[in-house]
């Protein structure tokens, strides 16, 4: 029997699939996103997670409250402290302690300090997928003093372990490092290199607060303006409000859809309500907006890092809390009475227990509400631990914020959401 | 097209250049890395050395505290009796692969001799050298004695 050509059936076009990431480098890390393609128009999206799981929860079940605060430092691995901070504010809260005023502001600071470090590579690499590399190498500029100043501070330059339970491990040093005097570099030079050196940490920060907001402004000039970046990113990735409620939201991304939710305000933990800044929102909810948003809490930041630093100038005192049970004994009490030293190889080979019970406590960590769910059984290790990323959330909703769009505004709302697979896969 | 002026004269673009102008004229930021490096604070958390006293005496005690402390369980200490009748370690070994450099071994060390240095430009060639031993640890203390001494002396007053 004779087919016309019109009886036959239109020949199917399937959509095309493909694989961006894991090893792809505008996917932040390992996300293994499989892509469905009309085109080039994405009509699915489906994040694949898991490749960077490391068992952190389990494996706190396993060890004494403070041997998992290094574990933490490598949740979000661009937002070191804070993560850390969330941690010991759930077992303080457990405990029942809180530690000296000196040490909450110094959290305070730190929690800020990495809020801009965070931001900065967000930006940084936001703006390198968009294709500006000039704001990466000016972001990374800014962002090695502040690497600086956690080595000074904790040792490392990203892992710090520096928030204990309790307080913090050591009191702001006195001094900075400096440079040191090579065959490349005149006697000269290095004083110039020394000159925001020469004076304690806290003058360090201070003249790094003077001089970022400078430095901001040429981050805005490359980019709040330019015609390329706003084809990249404005309408891209639309979030509205309730919407963003729902999916369960936070920090900059929340924000950014113009919802006024900031934990530093809504519930102050440490000395944030003795702080004055301001949340930014957004008023679209897309990509430009959260852009908007991050770079003026860049500038919040700077603000309160400068009332911390008026405030800890003017106030020297303990770091820890004077509590023998969750701090061991100074090196000099540890090695001169016999008391010390029992309470030092106590708290070294038993830790300490922690009344039983279950708590939440969260902080506004640089890419949202980051959560430790810390149950105890009474015993000096946690029953149950479980981490609230925010980055799960935001991922969760990438199919919904790519449909529709191109294949390169992928990049963009990967960008926009901050993804770091640290947190996620945890 | 708000503006058509501004949409042909691309006034952002060359306000952002001239940003990137600027920027090729100021000083270099960049070290030359092996020959300068940047600046390292005496808190510093790099490789391990085990340390002795000024009369050659190992200061390990083999009190185990840093093995039972450490969160990646990467120590690991064998002890006796030693011929002058001290507690010694037999085998003290440290896999630096294990390791996550948050210091808790030298936080609870009471006799300061574990001890993480500044040095973190090390390398590995072969299968296995990744577990420092006792020895190695010993001989990088010894190596080293002077500038980890004048470390951990400048945080002293911290901690």
């Amino acid at each position: 029997m004779a087919q016309s050509t019109n009886d036959l059936p239109l020949a199917e076009i399937r959509n095309y699939t493909m694989n961006f990431g894991p090893q792809h480098p505008a996917a932040h890390g390992v996300l293994r996103l499989v892509l469905e393609m009309d085109g080039e128009v994405i009509q699915k999206a489906d994040p694949h997670i898991g490749l960077l799981h490391r068992a952190t929860e389990k494996l706190a079940e396993s060890k004494h409250f403070n041997h998992s605060i290094g574990y933490m430092d490598r949740l979000d691995y661009v937002s070191m402290m804070c993560n850390e901070h969330a941690y010991v504010l759930a077992i303080e809260k457990l405990l029942g302690i809180k530690p000296p005023e000196r040490a909450q502001y110094i959290r305070v600071l730190f929690d800020e300090i990495t809020r801009i470090l965070n931001h900065l590579m967000w930006l940084g690499a936001h703006a390198l997928d968009i294709g500006a590399m000039t704001v990466f190498l000016l972001c990374f500029k800014e962002r090695e003093e502040l690497m600086d100043v956690y080595e000074a501070v904790s040792g490392t330059r990203m892992h710090a372990t520096y928030y204990r339970p309790g307080g913090v491990y050591r009191d702001l040093p006195q001094s900075m490092p400096k440079y040191q005097p090579s065959k490349w570099r005149s006697r000269k030079e290095v004083d110039r290199l020394n000159e925001t050196r020469s004076g304690s940490m806290l003058d360090f920060i201070d003249a790094f607060a003077e001089r970022f907001p400078v430095a901001i402004a040429d981050y805005e000039t490359l980019l709040t303006d330019n015609r390329i970046w706003k084809q990249r990113t404005v309408n891209i990735g639309v979030v509205p409000p309730e919407r963003a409620l729902q999916l369960g939201f936070s920090g900059p991304m929340l924000r950014g859809s113009g919802v006024v939710w900031d934990l530093r305000k809504k519930q102050p933990y440490e000395v944030y309500e003795r702080m004055d800044f301001d949340i930014p929102v957004g008023t679209n909810g897309d990509c430009y907006d959260r852009y908007l948003v991050r770079i003026e809490e860049l500038r919040q930041s700077t603000r309160i890092i400068r009332q911390c630093i008026e405030w800890l100038r003017k106030n020297p005192g303990p770091v820890m809390a004077d509590d023998r049970k969750v701090r061991p004994p100074s090196r000099e009490h540890m090695k001169g009475d016999m008391e010390s030293l029992i309470h030092h190889f106590k708290f070294f080979t038993e830790g300490y227990d922690v009344p039983a019970g279950e708590t939440y406590a969260a902080v506004e960590a640089p890419k949202g509400e980051f959560g430790i769910y810390l149950v105890s059984d009474g015993a000096n290790k946690p029953y149950r631990l479980k981490c609230r990323a925010p980055g799960f959330a935001h991922l969760a909703s990438l199919e919904e914020m790519v449909r529709g769009h191109m294949l390169a505004d992928v990049v963009a709302v990967i960008g926009t959401q901050d993804i770091v697979f640290g947190e996620i896969d945890r | 097209m708000a503006n058509p002026l501004k949409t042909f004269l691309l006034p952002e673009l060359l306000k952002g250049m001239s940003v990137t102008a600027r920027t090729f004229f100021t000083r270099k930021y960049t070290l030359n890395y092996p020959e300068e490096k940047a600046p390292q604070s005496p808190r510093f958390r790099g490789l391990h050395a085990l340390r002795r006293y000024a009369n050659g005496e190992e200061r390990c005690i083999a009190c185990k505290l840093c093995e039972t402390t450490c969160p990646a369980t990467c120590i690991t200490i064998d002890s006796d009796v030693s011929a002058d009748g001290t507690r010694r370690t037999t085998r003290y070994d440290i896999d630096l692969f294990k390791c996550i450099y948050c210091g808790f071994c030298e936080e609870a060390c009471p006799v300061d001799a574990i001890v993480l240095t500044r040095i973190h430009e090390y390398h590995m060639e072969n299968r296995g050298e990744n577990v420092m031993s006792k020895d190695k640890l010993l001989a990088v203390g010894e190596r080293y004695e002077t500038l980890i001494a004048a470390d951990k002396a400048a945080d002293a007053p911290y901690r």
